[in-house]
């Protein structure tokens, strides 16, 4: 599933699910549990209905009424940050953690699969 | 109207002084297999592109990164970490569903719609310039993985 149309189109899957989202919200808006379910039960029930290969289906859910979000994507400044090969952690915390191979998040499985990079 | 991102993309590389991005684009008939199960039998993987990590996990890095990461299915939401150069991560660190559907999924096991998921979800950082290293590094491997795990369907989540 994605949310970026002309992409995926190239891309060209076998089975496609298309949310009219904006980027950063694939599977749904934020902290909205019932309607992110009820959309990943759209986008799986594509995995029923769809007998063609290379069918795209619009999933109906619109992020606003009117669209006006849309307009904002061409406003946007570029956003982007530069890259290097330096690991980029969400906070110094995350890093901390990483460094003192510190995996208790990772709770009971902590095998070998998850504790490393691949 | 559907944004029209690689236009979009095309441009703003253009005004950078770079040469046009060479997109992906698959004009064969894509593979097919029908399902050899019901969704409700059926073992579901997740892939996605979105960076997530857990914390105590390496992060991502964000020049050509292949590598990726698993997750253990039963993770706490709360230990889940978003890094990614090309999409605002504002929605995806206040809420990682919006990149990466593990509550949905999870909820979706609990009512039955789906069979199961893998033991793993699989994560990476989709910010990789070059296609042909994803087709020869990181398919492959992700590849390997899913058989292995025996999945019947795979959910893929690009960012």
């Amino acid at each position: 599933m994605g949310s970026a149309y002309d992409i995926m189109r190239a891309v060209n899957p076998p089975r496609g699910a298309f949310l009219d989202f904006p980027l950063g919200h694939t599977t749904g808006k934020p902290n909205q549990p019932d309607l992110q379910i009820e959309i990943l039960r759209s986008a799986l029930n594509c995995f029923n209905t769809m007998s063609e290969p290379g069918s795209i289906q619009t999933l109906s859910y619109q992020w606003d009424a009117d669209g006006a979000w849309k307009k904002e994507v061409f406003e946007k400044e570029d956003e982007r940050l530069p890259r290097d090969a330096a690991p980029q952690y969400q906070n110094e915390k995350d890093r901390a953690r990483a460094e003192a191979g510190d995996i208790s998040a990772l709770g009971l499985c902590g095998c070998e699969m998850c504790t490393l990079s691949h | 109207m559907h944004i029209e991102y690689m236009k979009l993309m095309n441009q703003l590389y253009t005004s950078m002084g770079y040469s046009a991005y060479q997109w992906v684009k698959n004009d064969d008939t894509p593979p097919w297999q029908a399902l050899r199960k019901p969704l409700s039998e059926a073992r579901l993987a997740l892939l996605a592109s979105g960076g997530i990590y857990v914390t105590g996990q390496t992060a991502f890095h964000y020049k050509d990164d292949t590598s990726y990461r698993a997750i253990p299915k039963n993770i706490r939401t709360e230990d889940l970490r978003a890094t990614h150069f090309a999409y605002d991560l504002t929605a995806a660190r206040g809420d990682p569903n919006s990149v990466f559907p593990i509550d949905s999924l999870r909820g979706l096991v609990s009512e039955g719609f789906i069979g199961e998921l893998c033991e793993h979800v699989y994560t990476f950082m989709g910010g990789i310039y070059s296609s042909r290293r994803v087709k020869e590094e990181l398919a492959p491997s992700l590849t390997e993985r899913l058989q292995e795990d025996r999945a019947d369907i795979v959910l893929l989540v690009p960012c």
